[in-house]
């Protein structure tokens, strides 16, 4: 005890040197939460300009900032850092570790953060503003950008490098630092989540930095790698883009899927249905996400070949992730279930992220993918998957995990508060964009025809309630960490597993002396 | 055997899903939910396919939710229900995992059938040559030597809400793309500058218009009429602002249309011929900058800081009048600034540049006469 005192400095040196999973768990967290307010307030400027046609309060250019920087902010940001803090606070102590296994190395992948997001925002205020090619950074409309498209290229490097060295840290760890007893198939279903995510991570992001290096020098050192006039190819780009694109949809999803496979067996007070299936399900989803790239580019022009060789391939991962979902109905199937704030969000993850699934099972099919392709059917259906699962599974970790964190329940009323009005918000937002992308409202426009103007109307509504509802989560999480009724150690009555044994909140150090597994 | 056994789940699962989207259908009249009215054989079976897989995954979401959230009402601690303890069945995730793999094999047939058919651009009768360009759509003829270009025609004033908006607000041009109907017209597509698409969904085509590529696909309109449609390719900032309009007409409307074109062409040429006044070339300076020029340099020539350099006082526009045709006729690479040699006519070329030399706060006080742009050509 006195040695884990001698290791714990206070004040900034504390959370600028730590090598301890936990801060550095919070400070992801933390950081993660800041973004996701940053993130959420463009989405809000891209709402208000939607609100109703005509070009009310933004122009163009500034509009395609704003869609651009929304998505790198979220998905950079916010929901990649906040599934490492998760992973960061709970890998160790599912396993029974003491700590991850490179401590230091951990210290530097989040503190590359904060640089790498401040340049991102500072991009909005450079001659010529942020980034205006979307998300995508397609050449050659990212080659005409100014000055912050580099900064963003730059931003891309940094974040990049600390997701790959997080993830060889999450390899690391679940390989080596396992209790003795936890063999890969008795480990809870978050850490073989977060294994399979850590490998998408180090096969896609060096791709992904490969191709925005071959953007900056397109830039300014006279290659033409994109340049159709100098030989290159506009093309080869968002190949490879989407090489790394479409792991990182499962990148942003897959933890989340852990989380609810953790969550949904504790309230259904049964164990985890098919948790073999479970693990195969997971491994299939990832190795397919590497050979359905180009279903993002069926209007690109691909040969026959390979618009079928795509949809045929993307249509299969239906299959495993339809075993998830079954899976998770036959795991409350004859439960006794109750439903507390982080039961409901389990639930609504699995509903919410289904309707994306099937959404994206329609788009997977090349001719009618033509007629949905870049319209805002996209925009509800990615919505529906990152939204609908990503950030809701984010919302029922924190719930779940916050007591262990704090040693504090959180408030039951506010908490359920907090979960209709996010539900309601998310669904006003979004369920009506299938319509107006039917109806043939393409994506990323900052006016549009009259048609489309009661959804879209419904949709800024939707927006406002679902980002101003999190201020009740603010006030929730801060009321949780100041105090409130003392959590158990095993919190939930049907809790199970190594994080659960120890007390609540989590002391500074746990398991120094690995646990047994039997 | 199967086929029958097929068709008649096909017919149960149209059944179910035609009444599940009556339900909201009936409630929202006004609203636009679902695909515009298909006006080609391809767009029908487009729209076929769209509603059959949109009634399969309906049904199958429906089932999966109502077992799910039935479990929720009944399997619930405060109804006393005691927890089970079964956590695997191979049996049943065999079964789960094979039928939804049939599912798929009977959505992945008629989906490559039809993809086969868009694919097929043979045996076309017409060819039209699009060209994307930040922000409009260059049409090109090559069986009619007709080549122009199609620019957005709502007033500035509508979108910047000083006007009530039109019916077809924002899906509005001034030159249609006139097509005859019942002919199979192959279009192949290219991009000068970004990569955009051109999209019509009535006809429920979309292809991305690609520098450096060649990209083709094919139509054949039933009916004449007006078919509306935008780029779908996000292409910088006037993305929103490029609609497409196809004009059908019958084959004898089409004729009469195409040499109602050639005489226009000639009249342009006499145009680049003549000596024009000051005020003339002024006045229709003026036209070409806010068609041509205004989206990136403004309305008063101020341009945007940082992005789109600004015309009042610049080095070009008050410079030598040689440097401002070289700029303007053949634009600057890697910038959005275009070569507008193959896009303006000389007297426009000749107008334009005289009014950004003598309008927009700038008195270079000389002009130019189209025979000196065609000099440089």
């Amino acid at each position: 005890m006195s040695e884990a005192a001698h290791h714990r400095p206070t004040g900034l040196s504390r959370w600028l040197f730590t090598t301890n999973h936990k801060d550095i768990g919070t400070m992801y967290l933390i950081f993660a939460f800041m973004m996701a307010i940053i993130g959420a307030l463009m989405s809000l400027v891209i709402r208000a300009e939607l609100f109703e046609p005509g070009l009310q309060l933004v122009d163009p250019n500034f509009f395609n900032q704003m869609t651009t920087v929304h998505a790198l902010v979220m998905v950079f940001g916010f929901i990649m850092p906040a599934f490492v803090g998760l992973a960061n606070w709970m890998i160790p102590m599912m396993i029974g570790a003491p700590d991850m296994a490179l401590p230091r190395l951990n210290n530097w992948s989040f503190w590359l953060l904060p640089p790498a997001a401040t340049l991102l925002i500072i991009s909005l205020f450079v001659p010529g503003g942020g980034p205006a090619a979307g998300w995508t950074l397609y050449p050659p409309l990212s080659i005409q950008g100014g000055m912050g498209m580099d900064f963003t290229i730059l931003t891309v490097h940094m974040l990049g490098i600390s997701s790959i060295l997080g993830s060889i840290n999450i390899i690391a760890t679940i390989l080596n630092m396992r209790a003795p007893g936890m063999n890969l198939m008795k480990m809870p279903l978050f850490v073989w989540t977060w294994l399979i995510t850590a490998f998408l991570l180090l096969a896609s992001i060096p791709v992904f930095a490969g191709a925005v290096t071959m953007l900056l020098t397109d830039r300014h050192f006279g290659t033409q790698f994109f340049d159709a006039a100098g030989g290159g190819d506009p093309v080869l780009f968002q190949h490879i883009f989407w090489f790394f694109g479409h792991p990182e949809v499962y990148i942003l999803v897959l933890p989340a899927f852990g989380v609810i496979s953790q969550v949904i067996p504790t309230f259904a007070r049964k164990p985890l249905f098919g948790y073999s299936s479970m693990v195969f399900a997971t491994a299939a989803i990832a190795f397919l996400s590497f050979i359905v790239w180009a279903h993002h580019m069926y209007t690109v022009g691909m040969p026959m070949a390979g618009e079928l060789f795509f949809m045929y391939a993307t249509m299969l991962i239906a299959v495993p992730t339809g075993v998830k979902v079954f899976n998770w109905v036959a795991t409350m199937w004859q439960g006794s279930m109750t439903f507390e704030t982080p039961m409901l969000f389990a639930i609504a993850t699995v509903f919410t992220f289904t309707m994306g699934g099937v959404t994206g099972l329609m788009l997977a099919l090349t001719p009618v993918d033509f007629q949905y392709h870049d319209t805002y059917f996209v925009v509800a259906h990615f919505h529906y998957v990152i939204v609908g699962g990503s950030v809701l599974g984010l919302f029922t970790a924190v719930y779940y995990w916050l007591p262990k964190w704090t040693g504090h329940m959180y408030s039951e009323g506010i908490g359920k508060l907090h979960f209709w009005l996010t539900m309601i918000g998310i669904n006003l937002t979004f369920f009506p964009q299938h319509f107006s992308g039917l109806a043939g409202m393409p994506r990323r426009i900052p006016d549009y025809a009259l048609q489309f103007a009661e959804f879209n109307m419904w949709s800024t509504y939707g927006a406002f309630l679902a980002v101003f509802s999190q201020l009740i989560f603010f006030y929730l999480v801060w009321k949780t960490v100041k105090g409130g009724t003392k959590a158990t150690d095993q919190v939930w009555e049907g809790a199970e597993g190594l994080e659960w044994t120890v007390p609540s909140p989590a002391p500074y150090h746990t398991f120094e002396t690995p646990p047994k597994v039997s | 055997m199967l086929t029958t056994c097929l068709k008649r789940i096909k017919s149960t699962i149209q059944f179910l899903g035609t009444g599940l989207m009556l339900l909201p259908g009936m409630v929202l009249a006004e609203y636009a939910l679902n695909f515009q009215a298909p006006a080609t054989e391809i767009a029908r079976e487009v729209f076929e396919l769209h509603s059959l897989i949109l009634k399969i995954v309906i049904v199958i979401f429906i089932a999966v939710f109502a077992v799910m959230f039935y479990s929720i009402f009944a399997h619930r601690k405060s109804r006393g229900h005691k927890a089970a303890n079964f956590h695997e069945s191979t049996t049943v995730e065999v079964i789960w995992t094979i039928i939804p793999f049939i599912i798929l094999v009977s959505m992945a047939i008629p989906s490559t059938a039809t993809l086969l058919k868009m694919d097929n651009t043979s045996g076309s009768e017409m060819t039209v040559k699009i060209v994307g360009y930040q922000w409009k759509w260059q049409y090109e003829y090559l069986d009619h030597d007709i080549s122009f270009f199609s620019t957005l025609s709502t007033p500035r004033a509508q979108i910047e809400n000083k006007e009530k908006k039109g019916e077809n607000y924002l899906l509005e041009v001034d030159n249609h793309l006139v097509l005859p109907v019942g002919k199979k017209i192959r279009f192949v597509l290219t991009a000068n500058d970004v990569i955009h698409a051109w999209w019509v969904p009535q006809l429920a085509i979309k292809k991305d218009a690609i520098p450096g590529y060649i990209n083709e696909m094919w139509t054949k309109i039933d009916e004449p009429g007006i078919y509306r449609g935008q780029c779908a390719e996000l292409c910088g900032k006037d993305h929103g602002f490029m609609p497409i309009v196809v004009e059908a007409v019958s084959q004898e409307d089409f004729n009469k249309w195409v040499s109602l074109q050639k005489d226009k062409a000639v009249s342009a040429a006499a145009d680049s011929n003549k000596v024009w006044t000051k005020t003339a070339l002024m006045k229709q300076g003026k036209k070409v900058y806010e068609k041509s020029c205004q989206a990136c340099h403004g309305a008063t020539g101020a341009g945007v800081p940082g992005a789109f350099p600004a015309i009042t006082g610049s080095k070009i526009a008050t410079g030598p009048v040689k440097d401002h045709l070289d700029m303007v006729m053949n634009g600057k690479a890697g910038t959005a600034m275009q070569a507008f040699k193959g896009q303006l006519s000389d007297a426009d070329l000749a107008a334009v540049v005289t009014f950004e030399r003598n309008g927009l706060g700038n008195k270079a006080g000389d002009i130019i006469q189209p025979s000196q742009v065609k000099a440089l050509r």
